[in-house]
């Protein structure tokens, strides 16, 4: 009972110091994480965007993978409306 | 008079505060409710909005907003003796800070969680950004300025400290790579760096580093400040989780430790006070109480910058309306309690009023120093350890502190340049944006005063802004609360007061720069003078605007009506 007890304090801390040392940069590392995936978002499209990629072949494979971020990728990017015929999402 | 009587006092009326005050706040005028849907729940993102228990956003939200400044205010303030500080400290707390805060949480939280920066856009308009965008601009500027003269005022007066300052950068550095690369339990890196950090105290107080007269043609002062912005220029530009993040991790550990250790040895020691209450025979040169010592004591009775915590962060984090009343107001009331230390360390830590006069010598003089050797001969009695360590512990944690806040200062305003940038239609890149912003900072370091002396100057100014800021954010409160149809007298008082006494202290600090011949900070007085009048024209247009329109319907009408509707 007693260790089943001290378990969960222990637990319960463990979450705090966590929380303690992760919350404050959250943000930062999202905004990073999203901004590696937003070049790769473009690597995967150079080839529609008229960028010559020698990789292509590989990376069309991607193209449903990155769909789904697409629509707020152009946007992020400053266009209202996709940039691309084939895609159309908005 | 015993420092154990000051010191309970002063708890006593802020823990009062707490379970008075801010209930009367949370039930009357914020009407904080528990069925309310926080930010955090409705918006739940994982990233900002994240619900949080009560008590770890507690603890972000004061090791956020606590630092050097509630040590170096009222240490400075002591001056007029310890009377005038102890009530600005104790009254600011529970009537300033603790609503400002509270409310800035409040407000934040029932406007999704927006900044303050972008309530002012909402409230004001477009002008009020730029209002604010100035404001944060002008408090960055300053705390870098301040602070770096501070950390090198302590570097060569408590020459010990010099290992652990730059050893604290290694063992964060380490405690990064332990966490990112190899994983480490948190709670065993939270032990080990620890340890490591006082092992560095020990280490550093058998070790003192004096540099020598001059280095480079650059006095002692000046060289450590020069090394403190280069550094604070590349641990601004390293990704987070390498240097700032651990750094700031150890540091709230840390302030935990300090403050124990420094109560601690406060209530065992049980000093007296030896500076007099009211100093009748203040040194010469010494700017008369009023209005000064409400701008020398920002952090610690009231300051702006917990309204950026609040509302930037903290609200987003908010499980429930009614934890607001902990995480805000008990906020204030941590911080409180630091300035409290430091009023105590300062004034009690002294065998003779002479020689506590001696200390005390002019205005400005003094300070972090006299805390740290104060503080130092009462955690020596308190807890047996001995005078020089104990200084030592108390410089690096004071340097800890003033530190990490440069890192993320420089920061930010690296941000806020590249912002100003790119409205103008220039894009700049981090590198350049960071060196744009020493040389700005260095500038106001050197040029205020050469050797770097008019960072002490600065204080009283940095205070003035951070109370403008406080300004703001409590106008834009008072805004929220009118358009409500609710009492604002608890919000409306301290604003007028705050701002009466920026200004008049911006006026005589005028005629101080002047009889000086001090141009520079002249101009920065006279900038700041216009952002004050600035914002209280704002707040009084947005003020009298909130007042003609017909109160806003409350949570709990609306629902009325709108089952009314239904049925």
């Amino acid at each position: 009972m007693l260790l089943h007890r001290l378990h969960t304090v222990q637990e319960h801390v463990r979450a705090g110091l966590h929380e303690f040392y992760v919350a404050p940069y959250r943000r930062t590392f999202a905004r990073a994480q999203r901004d590696e995936e937003d070049l790769f978002m473009m690597l995967v499209l150079s080839e529609a965007l008229g960028v010559p990629n020698p990789a292509s072949y590989y990376t069309v494979e991607l193209l449903p993978v990155v769909y789904d971020r697409f629509h707020d990728w152009h946007r992020r990017m400053g266009m209202e409306r996709s940039p691309l015929d084939h895609i159309s999402c908005c | 008079m015993n420092s154990v009587v000051l010191a309970l006092t002063g708890v006593a009326m802020m823990i009062l505060g707490y379970f008075l005050y801010s209930r009367f706040l949370g039930r009357r005028i914020y009407k904080l409710q528990e069925s309310f849907v926080t930010p955090a729940h409705e918006l739940s993102d994982g990233v900002d909005y994240v619900p949080t228990n009560k008590f770890v956003l507690w603890g972000h939200h004061f090791t956020s907003v606590a630092g050097a400044a509630p040590i170096v205010g009222p240490a400075i303030a002591v001056i007029w003796g310890w009377l005038p500080a102890f009530l600005w400290v104790t009254i600011g707390t529970v009537f300033f800070a603790g609503a400002h805060d509270l409310g800035a949480l409040w407000a934040s939280a029932r406007h999704k969680g927006k900044s303050i920066g972008s309530l002012s856009g909402e409230y004001i308009g477009p002008r009020g950004r730029n209002l604010f965008l100035v404001i944060i601009f002008l408090v960055l500027l300053m705390v870098n300025a301040a602070f770096a003269v501070v950390i090198s005022g302590l570097l060569t007066s408590t020459p010990t400290a010099v290992i652990p300052t730059w050893g604290a950068i290694v063992v964060a550095l380490l405690i990064g790579q332990a966490i990112y690369r190899y994983k480490w339990n948190l709670a065993v890196v939270s032990v080990v760096g620890v340890v490591a950090l006082y092992a560095l105290i020990l280490i550093g107080d058998q070790v003192p580093v004096v540099l020598p007269e001059t280095i480079l043609g650059l006095s002692a002062t000046s060289f450590w400040i020069v090394v403190l912005f280069l550094y604070a220029g590349v641990a601004s530009v390293l990704p987070v989780w390498m240097l700032l993040q651990p750094r700031d991790y150890i540091n709230g550990l840390q302030l935990f430790i300090a403050l124990g250790i420094l109560y601690g040895a406060i209530l065992i020691s049980a000093p007296t006070l030896v500076a007099p209450a009211f100093n009748e025979a203040v040194p010469e040169g010494t700017p008369s109480l009023i209005p000064l010592l409400f701008v020398t004591i920002a952090c610690g009775a009231i300051s702006g910058f917990h309204g950026i915590v609040s509302s930037g962060t903290s609200s987003k984090q908010l499980n429930k309306e009614t934890d607001a009343r902990f995480v805000g107001y008990f906020g204030a009331v941590g911080e409180g309690l630091l300035a409290l230390g430091a009023i105590i360390a300062t004034t009690a830590g002294f065998r003779t009023v002479a020689e506590w006069e001696q200390v005390y010598s002019a205005f400005g003089q003094g300070g972090v120093g006299a805390f740290v050797e104060g503080g130092g001969a009462i955690v020596n009695s308190g807890l047996g350890i001995p005078a020089g360590l104990s200084a030592t512990i108390l410089a690096t944690m004071a340097v800890l502190f003033a530190a990490t806040t440069m890192d993320t200062g420089i920061r930010l305003q690296r941000f806020v340049v590249q912002e100003a940038a790119s409205i103008m239609g220039v894009n700049i890149n981090k590198l350049l944006a960071t060196v744009i912003v020493l040389a700005i900072a260095m500038g106001l370091t050197f040029g205020a005063g050469a050797d770097g002396a008019g960072g002490m100057l600065i204080w009283p100014l940095f205070g003035t802004t951070n109370q403008l800021l406080a300004g703001l954010t409590l106008s834009m409160i008072a805004v929220i609360l009118l358009r409500k149809g609710r009492p604002v007298t608890p919000v409306l008082v301290p604003l007028l007061f705050l701002l009466t006494m920026s200004v008049y202290a911006l006026i005589v600090q005028m005629g101080q720069f002047y009889a000086a011949e001090n141009w520079l900070l002249l101009v920065l007085d006279v900038i700041i003078l216009v952002a004050a009048v600035w914002v209280i024209f704002e707040s009084a247009i947005a003020m009298s605007q909130a007042k003609k329109n017909p109160p806003e319907l409350e949570d709990d009408e609306r629902e009325r009506a709108s089952t009314r509707t239904r049925s």
